[in-house]
């Protein structure tokens, strides 16, 4: 069977003046249709640029990325990304955010009322209806995420990308959040990447976890697969014996055998 | 002031608690009646009022110790400038009556002023949609800036005034030219201001862009224009200002009814006072000027700074 997303042998390196340094080296994966995967590691080890390689928002420098047999040259809404910061227009309001992308994605294929609805639809899926007219100044934090993930998931993507999107909140809004993704995930299906270094997080929420030795020249280190049933419950799984080990593989595999440079120094 | 509202507080908490004995609530009550209810309402706008006060009043006690100082040191027989009294008297109608019409070339500095005020919209306005879409050029493209930026960086540092006789050879006209002078004059810093603000777009907005594909002009209109506002006003008020500047010494040379071709006639003709009120209606409109771009600049770039 041909494979939904694959990253075959993608290697990314930046040129500055006459340094070369290369960020990733040799990176194959194989991601299955409607699979949640989490990609983790230390800072700097490159899975931002991971990420963005396959938004097609930088550009490889040897390898491919194919999602469903096409190659990524360059970003677009099948991939949509909700970035780490959120990134909302702050001129527009949390309703006129998506619509943005609801126009831009359907604007030729659906009437506006229908495009309207759709806004709203995905407004809801993350609760978000009642601040639909606020500006982005207006709400908190976890709330623009929130409207960050409503806006990529309104442009129908094939493949959505999750660049730390929990990252800058707090950890009750953490979970609250994690909790909502997951039960997007599981009602629309979605294939999801998602960036983090939070390894309880990653545990709880991928299907697979894709853990990246330190750069530079960032590799794979080890795939994990979690399997653990859906619908998953975070109280529950606390004392999951299947749950633990997932977690103690990771934090082997981030504070044993790749140690983040700054504590290898120590 | 205090005592008053604590009172109120104490008041307060009890209605909002009905489990306090009606007893204390009707001892607190009487303690009320000390403080009418109405007294900090007139307190508060009192204190409004002494705010206000607080503002206008400095600026009125130095004009009018300026005035008198200035009263004083023209009032000698010899004194070569006129008394704020001798403007006074002398030009009492340009004052009193800014929109008087006695006949073609006699008319009110009011409606002088927007005679030359017409020609710094016209000028102004071609410069800022001028400004900002070569802004947005030498912003966005780097071939663009490179090839562009040396050019402006030495065509800006002309004065207004240069540029008149070469204007008027082109359009050998003095309407024209003088709004040449205008645009000329108020353009560099809306490009060199809106380049700044679209370099400064964050990667963010841009790579939403990218993700949604926005085209060319999509792009311009959503991302640019209002990322880049607060910058892009910044140059449009540097530019009023540079306007109304070059206006009036563009007039001077042109001729016409403007407010600076006023002044030169006046002083042709020996009209000390009337070139002292000229100033300062130009001093106050100019000032407006400042004042309603950097309102309407408010207004538009509510809601543009990140957070």
């Amino acid at each position: 069977m041909m494979p939904f997303l694959k990253v075959d042998h993608v290697s990314k390196s930046f040129a500055r003046g006459n340094a070369t340094t290369e960020v990733l080296r040799d990176i194959d994966l194989t991601i299955e249709r409607g699979s949640y995967v989490s990609i983790i590691g230390h800072s700097g080890c490159g899975k931002s640029t991971l990420l963005n390689l396959v938004a097609g928002l930088t550009s490889i420098t040897t390898g491919a990325i194919l999602l469903e047999n096409q190659e990524v040259r360059e970003p677009g809404p099948d991939r949509a990304v909700v970035f780490q910061n959120h990134s909302l227009l702050p001129w527009l309001t949390v309703y006129a955010n998506v619509k943005l992308a609801v126009d831009k994605v359907f604007g030729a294929t659906k009437p506006r009322s229908e495009r309207h609805d759709w806004t709203m639809h995905n407004l809801e899926l993350v609760q978000m209806v009642h601040a639909k007219d606020k500006l982005p100044a207006e709400i908190s934090g976890g709330m623009k995420q929130r409207v960050g993930i409503a806006r990529a998931l309104a442009m129908e993507p094939k493949v959505l990308l999750l660049d730390e999107p929990f990252g800058a909140l707090d950890a009750l809004t953490r979970a609250h959040l994690q909790d909502s993704v997951m039960q997007i995930h599981a009602r629309l299906g979605n294939t999801v990447i998602m960036i983090t270094h939070d390894v309880d997080e990653a545990v709880l929420l991928s299907d697979r976890i894709v853990m990246m030795t330190n750069g530079p020249s960032a590799t794979i280190g080890e795939v994990l697969d979690v399997p653990l049933p859906r619908p998953r419950k975070r109280l529950e799984l606390s004392s999951d014996p299947t749950y633990l080990r997932a977690r103690e593989t990771v934090l082997k595999f981030l504070y044993e055998r790749h140690r983040a440079p700054a504590l290898q120094a120590a | 002031m205090t005592a008053q509202s604590a009172h109120t507080l104490i008041v307060d908490t009890p209605a909002a608690s009905p489990a306090v004995p009606a007893a204390v609530r009707s001892k607190e009550a009487q303690v009320l009646a000390f403080a009418p209810p109405r007294a900090p309402l007139g307190e508060r706008v009192w204190g409004t009022v002494q705010s206000w006060l607080a503002v206008i009043v400095p600026p009125i006690i130095v004009l009018c110790a300026l005035l008198l100082v200035w009263e004083l040191a023209s009032s000698g027989p010899k004194s070569s400038l006129p008394a704020p009294s001798r403007i006074w008297a002398d030009a009492k109608d340009l004052i009193v009556d800014p929109f008087f019409v006695n006949g073609p070339q006699d008319i009110g500095l009011g409606l002088r002023v927007l005679k030359s005020l017409e020609r710094v919209v016209m000028g102004f306005g071609l410069a800022a949609v001028g400004g900002i879409l070569l802004g947005a050029l030498v912003g966005q493209s780097v071939w663009a800036m490179r090839g562009l930026d040396p050019i402006f960086q030495v065509l800006r540092t002309v004065p207004p005034l240069a540029w008149l006789p070469i204007s008027l050879a082109a359009f050998r006209d003095a309407n024209p030219s003088a709004i040449f002078v205008i645009f000329i004059t108020a353009i560099w810093p809306i490009i060199i201001n809106t380049s700044v603000g679209i370099r400064n777009i964050p990667q963010d907005y841009r790579n939403v862009a990218a993700v949604l594909r926005l085209n060319h002009l999509e792009f311009f209109w959503r991302i640019m224009i209002p990322s880049a506002a607060p910058y892009i006003f910044t140059g449009l008020r540097i530019g009023i200002g540079l306007s109304w500047l070059a206006i009036v010494a563009a007039e001077m040379l042109t001729g016409g009814v403007g407010i600076g071709f006023f002044i030169w006639d006046a002083w042709n003709s020996s009209r000390l006072s009337d070139i002292v009120v000229a100033l300062v209606y130009i001093g106050v409109v100019g000032f407006v000027l400042d004042r309603l771009v950097a309102g309407i600049g408010h207004l538009a770039t509510r809601g543009t700074q990140a957070t």
